[in-house]
């Protein structure tokens, strides 16, 4: 049995790791919500922001500077992706989005594997290794970092949607598109919106895993499934569910992992996704169906 | 659809070894149409009955793991396969059962089927009985009674025979009353059930016997390279697989897994042919060809146009 | 195996081949070399295709093949794309492109399945690292590890790390092993699980964890309230870098991190990347004799083109020369000759620190792994002391 501060760190890890899982899955629950579509181009693209944080620190920008200049960028790329390959080619049928996201991803993963080869790289930030005592716990100051402007961004998100009127638009189409149609509003446009405001959220998480993970160009992987259980667990579509359900997700998996061992530990967050999908589908904290 | 177009498509496979005696060949064609077997399985649920399901390698899994299982504890080969395909629809059934008490369709279903082929794959590469991470090695003893042959061309037949008979299975569903209480079921669930269908038993039935067909695929796979482990069972890459080949080659037709998958692991071949040394570049041109494909033939290859 | 069957074998094998065998003296000789180069083991087979290239153009540079009338050695690549059934494809190929041998695999279910395709021609294939000891327990008569198995491997590790801490007067007493759970890591550690005790040391735990990992928070936590005097780790690169980097920053410092085919500890990019991390890492793992001349040759040979000098490297490196040299002894590429002249090698011009090669069922019975540690921004072998260019240093400062 593990000392109650033993258990106490492992949650607090947990929360501090599931923030940035949130903010994964929020650009990916912001696509579903709107577009209705599982985005299986996500991981690559979280790779993709990955190579581009670790090549702005090989020119000398740090990973939380780099955030700045990227942001726009991803933004600008999943707009452009959305509104010039995915949209057309897939026709508005929401199973060949789903087609389309998968051959974009087997060729953005392929892609960096040609620029970049396969090797595995990692920024030594000055600051990956600082730890910030608090009691008896020491909580690496990149992941407290990480998890104030994981926060950060959930807050902004979930502002521009409530308050703004491209949120507004947004939020209509996700409600109901042909409506949203009818009263005027560019659907295609909203659409790359979203998907830009999506990739966004990748450029940010990106720049916020660096510091202490590394990149490849299947580092994505790893993050896409977590992503989609925190989808499913906060209900699709839903911000603050997903902000919730990666916290959540990250203390299960972090407590699953400190008793069950990392390799089986993984269950426990599929076992919990699997429950809450048939017992109550529309998410933990999802209101809409 | 008539029956006629099937026999071309099944007469010009079984000419594949009279044609040619080229092993590369041969052992291209082993591999599609494994494939297309377990896209078949796919194709009945997901284009018959309009259940996208995106973890199929958990029959696929099944099949090859309780086939290789059976045969370590000194089961006959043949028998262990048959076995094999039942524990296959068992787990679809298990699977169907609960996903569709609990009403779930759409991305929903899609999503807890990926996770239970994932739960499947941690407990394998984890319970000391499927051998573990290691996996599991089937002897290598190559007699007909074990379900392995010197040449390449009766393994060949052998698989293509599982195809034809999945073929014949999904286009007598096709005309029969069940697949069109499927069909039903697939265009509007609650006007088939006002219609008097039982639309959980249709769709239980119909991931029964998919999970059984897909499950073929596998204990195909296992019998032919002789190994397994979690990820080539239950990984990922066998369902997008599973689900690809159909997508391709026409969602809901008989043929199109079939075809699908043949013109899938053709054009893989083809860009690694024509994307020269560099490790990755084939696989670039494969999924931009993907994104091409559904933008150009939305319907599949064999499937109706828009 | 018996002798006599692994002949008949070889009789039968030599039947099959017969027809594909040429009949003129050719220009050059074709070798198949497989490796990973895309998919989850890409980096591992970028290394090992390097090192198979570089041996490749020593023996052409070197005037060819002496026995066969210096014949050059032609390289058929083929890409097992990190999966056994894209490797079984591959050699399907090579056979149909007429190579006389295959060298690779890298990861043992690859190895396991191309070398069984490779048996249905008896074309002969050596395994450059599958450490699964199945792969030489088939009788397969085709198949041929040049290097060591896990078996192999973890009663030399153990010993060694007896010898280290006995001469260190007993500072360890305890263990923690952390393992990727594929079949290198779990694999590894059942059998220390099993032999770790015999030699006096407690295993106060043992960690598995998925590949890709995402987090060694809870394993640092579970080490950090376990405090144990060693921590055994077994991972691929990516990950032991992960977890390195999370004990540092947890501020956790056993006595020694005594790797066992560690991914990273013996990795020159490890090292230039992380020194102040690698500064004082034990590893048990393949590697080449560095008093041999040939190893440093190859070592700038590699550097020179920016890549690391790496176990996989020189591996193939060995393994390419070891087939030149049995085709020279067999005069001739057919393939029944060809196994005969791999399975009674005695072949010592490669640079592992083995010896002349002895293959007894398939399996080089020299080979062995060694000890490094990093030491002042260099791997150097601390063991055994025939090869070793440094003195340990344990327990940690």
């Amino acid at each position: 049995m593990y000392s109650p501060a033993i258990i106490a760190e492992a949650v607090v890890n947990g929360m501090l790791t599931g923030a940035v899982y949130a903010l994964v899955a929020l650009g990916l629950t912001l696509i579903y919500g709107v577009l209705h579509i599982i985005n299986f181009a996500h991981g690559a693209l979280l790779t993709c922001a990955m190579f581009a944080v670790w090549g702005l620190g090989a020119l000398g920008v740090g990973p939380y500077v780099a955030i700045v200049p990227l942001v726009p960028g991803f933004f600008a790329l999943g707009y452009a992706l959305q509104r010039f390959v995915i949209g057309p080619a897939s026709r508005g049928r929401d199973g060949n989005v789903l087609l389309v996201t998968l051959g974009l991803a087997i060729a953005i993963q392929n892609g960096l594997l040609v620029l970049f080869h396969a090797d595995t790289r990692s920024l030594d930030a000055g600051d990956a290794f600082e730890v910030v005592a608090v009691g008896p716990m020491l909580l690496s100051q990149p992941r407290l970092i990480g998890f104030a402007v994981a926060v950060a961004v959930a807050v902004l998100l979930w502002a521009l949607l409530a308050l703004t009127d491209t949120g507004r638009a947004i939020r209509a189409v996700a409600r109901e598109d042909l409506g949203a149609r009818l009263v005027g509003i560019d659907v295609r446009h909203v659409f790359a919106v979203t998907f830009g405001l999506g990739c966004a959220c990748l450029a940010v998480a990106a720049g916020l895993l660096m510091p202490s993970y590394y990149v490849n160009p299947r580092v994505g992987e790893a993050f896409v499934l977590i992503a989609f259980t925190i989808v499913v667990l906060g209900g699709m579509g839903s911000v603050p569910g997903a902000a919730i359900g990666g916290l959540a997700v990250g203390v299960v998996e972090s407590l699953s992992g400190l008793f069950l061992g990392d390799s089986l530990g993984q269950i426990g967050v599929f076992l919990i996704f699997i429950l809450v999908l048939l017992l109550r589908p529309a998410g933990l904290f999802g209101a809409r169906a | 659809m008539r029956g006629w177009p099937i026999l071309a498509v099944l007469a010009a496979l079984a000419a594949v070894p009279a044609v040619t005696s080229d092993n590369i060949a041969l052992n291209f064609m082993v591999g599609a149409l494994i494939v297309a077997l377990a896209a078949q399985g796919w194709n009945l649920l997901g284009g018959f009955g309009g259940q996208l399901s995106f973890g199929h390698a958990a029959f696929y899994g099944t099949g090859a793991y309780v086939t290789a299982l059976l045969q370590q504890h000194g089961v006959n080969a043949w028998a262990g396969a048959a076995l094999g395909v039942a524990a296959g629809a068992l787990v679809g059934a298990v699977i169907g059962f609960l996903s569709f008490r609990a009403g779930l369709r759409g991305s929903y279903f899609a999503l807890v089927t990926l996770a239970f082929a994932e739960v499947l794959r941690i407990l394998a590469n984890a319970a000391p009985f499927t051998g573990g991470a290691a996996g599991l090695l089937v002897r290598l003893d190559v007699r007909a009674a074990n379900f392995q042959f010197a040449s390449r061309v009766t393994f060949f037949y052998v698989a293509l025979g599982c195809v034809a008979a999945a073929l014949l299975l999904t286009w007598s569903i096709g005309r029969s009353r069940f697949g069109a209480q499927l069909a039903a079921v697939r265009e509007n669930e609650e006007a088939a059930r006002a219609l008097g269908i039982d639309a959980f038993a249709t769709k239980l039935r119909a991931i029964t016997l998919s999970a059984a067909i897909t499950a073929a695929a596998g204990v195909l796979y296992v019998q032919y390279y002789l190994y397994i482990d979690a990820g080539l069972a239950y990984g990922t890459g066998v369902s997008v697989a599973a689900l690809l080949a159909p997508v391709i080659g026409g969602v809901g037709t008989v043929l199109g897994p079939v075809v699908g998958a043949v013109a899938l692991e053709g054009l893989g071949h083809l860009t690694r042919l024509v994307a020269g040394p560099v490790p990755g570049v084939d696989q670039v041109l494969f999924g931009l060809m993907l994104v091409a494909a559904i933008a150009f033939v939305p319907g599949g290859l064999v499937g109706r146009r828009a | 195996m018996s002798q006599p069957t692994r002949r008949a074998v070889l009789t039968a094998a030599a039947v099959l081949a017969a027809p594909t065998i040429p009949r003129a003296q050719p220009a050059s000789v074709k070798l198949g070399i497989l490796q990973p180069v895309t998919g989850a083991l890409a980096q591992d087979g970028d290394l090992g295709r390097l090192g198979a290239q570089l041996a490749i153009e020593e023996v052409n540079a070197g005037g060819g093949i002496p026995g066969l009338g210096g014949a050059k050695l032609e390289m058929v690549f083929g890409d097992a794309r990190s999966t056994p059934d894209a490797g079984t494809q591959e050699v399907e190929r090579m056979q149909s492109e007429g190579v006389c041998a295959i060298v690779g695999g890298f990861a043992s279910p690859i190895c396991l399945a191309a070398s069984q395709a490779a048996a249905r021609y008896g074309l002969p294939y050596v395994v450059d690292v599958g450490v699964s000891d199945s792969i030489v327990t088939r009788g397969l008569a085709n198949t041929f590890r040049f290097a060591p198995g896990f078996g192999k491997v973890a009663s030399v590790a153990l010993d060694n790390l007896a010898t280290l801490n006995d001469a260190a007067g007993k500072p360890a007493k305890t263990v923690v092993l952390v393992h990727e759970d594929g079949l290198f890591g779990s694999g590894l550690a059942k059998l220390m699980q099993a032999e770790l005790p015999k030699r006096g040391f407690e295993i106060l735990d043992t960690v598995a964890h998925p590949t890709p990992a995402r987090d060694m928070g809870n394993i640092a936590l579970r080490i950090r309230s376990l405090a144990p005097d060693l921590i055994l780790p077994s991972d691929y690169y990516a990950e032991f870098v992960l977890l390195a980097r999370t004990l540092q920053q947890q501020r956790i410092r056993p006595k020694g991190i005594y790797g066992v085919l560690n991914g990273a500890a013996s990795n020159y990019r490890f090292v230039k990347e992380f020194p102040t991390l690698a500064e004082g890492l034990l590893d048990c793992n393949h590697w080449a004799d560095p008093r041999n001349p040939k190893t440093q040759a190859l070592r700038q040979a590699v550097e020179a083109r920016g890549k690391s000098f790496a176990y996989n490297v020189m591996l193939n490196y060995s393994c390419v020369l070891l087939v030149a040299d049995a085709l020279s002894r067999a005069g001739s590429a057919d393939r029944a000759r060809l196994t005969e002249a791999l399975a009674g090698s005695s072949f010592s011009g490669h640079i592992m620190p083995y010896g002349p090669t002895r293959f007894v069922g398939g399996q080089n019975e020299g080979a062995s792994p060694v000890n490094t540690q990093v030491q002042g921004g260099d791997i150097k072998v601390i063991f055994p002391a025939a090869f070793a260019d440094a003195k340990p240093v344990f327990p940690a400062a």
